[in-house]
């Protein structure tokens, strides 16, 4: 088992012939990810990595009914018309890869995608992998090993650096999310929570927050009314940042009173969930709540 | 990006929403010719156009009663530093009489995903500051983003903060025009405090919208204008952003350079961790090359505050050969000699060792040893 992918999961890349896009395919059809086709307006008819390019998604999908998956490596001006397209062509799973999208237009798509039944990670957001099955990402695969830890997390590059110290030893996971560093998104932690407590292979969870929002305190709420009963270990990133300025992620921000470090480290503690002081002390912590 | 209280105003006047008569002065105007040529009769409020929090209390509002009392307090107000920054116009505005301040506000919801109104029976005061003393008078009121705000809606939000009579119809048509701008403007807050109530009506004395930044390209006439909005980013900040980079300003003298905004962050905790203090928080983000790392180290050892730099790199995409590339060039082009250490893990890893450690420059592998050496150089 695993979350959301698998070795079951068949991709559709929009935008496979860019720059990002194609870089990334190559990467995840090394890892073994099974993408099924392309969309680049304009490019159907061409192959790329011997993977068929389709002018839209529906041409691909009707190619390739099997496909249920689309990642998202369109431009920000051009995403939002790419996320549409891939929820009215029935994708079940869209990962948005793109930064950068106007706020109001993710509310929209979002909001429109739940009518529809597809579940959207990101914006903002490096994907999601389950090792050793599917990487459907631009994260660097050989960082990640399968096993029993799921890893939900706001951040890309700490979350590298984490499932890295977590397989150097001799952690494993079952899969590794990346939700996304906007202020609004699709998957959020607790949604993903729901979906590892119903997972047998997912014996522990790994949250990595920042500051900005309240992801973090509702993850905490969910362990304190018992809907998330496997043991967690926490890390929030920007003990020290300033209060009212973006720290890179636009969801990175403390405003209004509320996002701080010390809100979101108190809350996570308050309902028993151990919260590392660096990213480099949760492979210890880890072993503690497994044994 | 936030609008100026004037910008914002003018955008309500222009839906067609009456505000209080006002003259706009820009610095290097002819004050006396410009405020007696536009007849407006006092009693007026002399209002500092600057972008920070709590203008009032820092002295930025000034009411005066003569049209001599405003030429002297308007030439004032040019050379008055509000937290630190000089306006660079002066919004001067017929003061309305009146008894009652409302707050109403539009945010975005990130849990819910939606428009969400705020508002309150009591104005006036920082909605932060209603928050924690009158929680329990703050109405939130989501909105559905594909239907929007309904009439009926903002008479019902109306009623709750104590809006009555001939004024609610003057609310609900006035919730109605922020909600507009809101949506147009692709704002993350769009809000009046204080909304005077009157007998008949309601009027924005106060005004704030904040454009989303991710959508700037459709506001372009903004977008250009980031120079002049001095209050909301530092010179240097500007500076940054105008290379493209997503550079913070802090206080102390460690220039922090990272890959990835949650990697970063947590390098400046790691400094802050062995006592050092972050001047920065910069982020080269992902799959970066060796152009753009020496773009970043570049502006780092030109960045006067650090007096010596942390680069903390982890290779996933982003390879270690090309940032250790890109930090030789930054060295040798800007000619800067500052202290640098420098972590590199990852994806090539003994490459970019090899041609760090082959000009003299020590690598760390451990980022814990590297924050803790970089603070006692």
């Amino acid at each position: 088992m695993a979350i959301l992918v698998d070795e079951k999961t068949r991709v559709i890349v929009q935008g496979i012939t860019g720059n990002e896009g194609s870089f990334h395919t190559k990467r995840m059809l090394e890892y073994g990810t099974k993408i099924v086709a392309g969309v680049t307006p304009g490019k159907g008819g061409t192959k790329i990595f011997d993977i068929p390019v389709y002018d839209t998604v529906d041409e691909a999908k009707r190619e390739h009914p099997e496909a249920d998956t689309s990642i998202i490596f369109v431009p920000a001006k051009f995403a939002t018309d790419a996320v549409y397209e891939a929820i009215d062509s029935g994708l079940k799973l869209v990962v948005v890869i793109t930064e950068h999208i106007p706020i109001h237009d993710s509310i929209k798509f979002i909001t429109y995608a739940r009518s529809k039944g597809t579940t959207i990670i990101g914006p903002n957001c490096p994907g999601i992998i389950s090792p050793e099955k599917s990487k459907i990402g631009i994260m660097p695969g050989n960082v990640f090993l399968q096993g029993n830890v799921g890893i939900a997390s706001r951040s890309g590059t700490l979350t590298y650096e984490i499932s890295n110290v977590l397989s150097k030893n001799g952690i494993g996971q079952s899969t590794v999310i990346g939700i996304g560093g906007d202020p609004v998104i699709g998957i959020s932690f607790t949604e993903v929570m729901k979906l590892y407590e119903n997972d047998p292979q997912t014996k522990a969870l790994v949250l990595i927050g920042e500051i900005g929002g309240d992801a973090e305190e509702r993850a905490a709420k969910m362990v304190e009314e018992r809907a998330f009963t496997k043991p967690v270990v926490a890390f929030v990133a920007g003990k020290t940042a300033p209060v009212g300025k973006r720290m890179g992620h636009a969801g990175a921000i403390i405003t209004m009173g509320s996002g701080s470090y010390k809100d979101k480290v108190e809350t996570l503690r308050s309902v028993g969930i151990k919260v590392a002081e660096t990213p480099f002390e949760i492979p210890k912590l880890v072993k503690e709540v497994l044994k | 990006m936030k609008l100026f209280e004037f910008e914002a105003k003018e955008i309500i006047r222009g839906y067609g929403f009456g505000i209080p008569e006002s003259i706009l002065i820009k610095k290097g105007d002819d004050v006396e010719k410009k405020i007696r040529d536009s007849g407006i009769e006092p009693p007026l409020a002399v209002k500092s156009q600057v972008l920070v929090a709590g203008r009032g209390k820092a002295g930025g509002i000034k009411l005066v009663k003569t049209i001599e009392e405003a030429i002297e307090t308007t030439r004032a107000l040019f050379e008055t530093p509000i937290k630190g920054i000089k306006p660079s116009y002066i919004l001067i505005e017929k003061a309305i009489p009146h008894e009652k301040e409302l707050y109403v506000g539009l945010v975005i919801d990130r849990n819910d995903k939606r428009p969400l109104v705020l508002a309150s029976q009591y104005g006036g005061i920082d909605i932060e500051e209603i928050a924690r003393t009158k929680p329990e008078s703050i109405i939130r009121y989501p909105i559905d983003p594909f239907v929007g705000l309904r009439s009926y809606e903002a008479r019902l939000i109306g009623k709750k903060i104590g809006v009555t009579g001939k004024a609610l119809g003057s609310f609900e048509r006035f919730l109605l025009t922020l909600y507009k701008a809101f949506i147009e403007y692709d704002a993350e807050l769009a809000e009046s405090n204080p909304l005077a109530y009157l007998n008949d009506r309601v009027l924005p004395l106060d005004l704030r919208i904040t454009i989303d930044d991710n959508s700037l390209y459709r506001h372009k006439d903004f977008a250009k204008t980031e120079k002049e909005r001095l209050g909301e980013n530092t010179e240097y900040e500007i500076k940054g952003h105008e290379l493209g980079l997503a550079f913070v300003e802090l206080d102390g003298d460690v220039g922090i350079l990272g890959n990835g905004a949650g990697l970063t962050m947590t390098t400046m905790d790691l400094v802050y961790g062995f006592g050092g203090k972050p001047a920065n928080f910069l982020d080269m983000g992902g799959g970066a090359d060796a152009e753009h790392v020496k773009q970043c180290v570049s502006f780092l050892l030109q960045y006067q505050k650090a007096k010596k730099i942390f680069i903390n790199m982890f290779g996933g995409i982003t390879r270690a050969d090309e940032v250790a590339k890109g930090i030789i060039m930054a060295l040798n082009e800007t000619g800067i000699k500052k202290p640098v250490v420098i972590r590199l893990t990852g994806t090539n890893e003994e490459e970019g060792r090899k041609i760090l450690e082959e000009a003299g420059i020590e690598v760390f592998n451990d980022p814990i040893e590297a924050a803790k050496v970089v603070v006692s150089r």
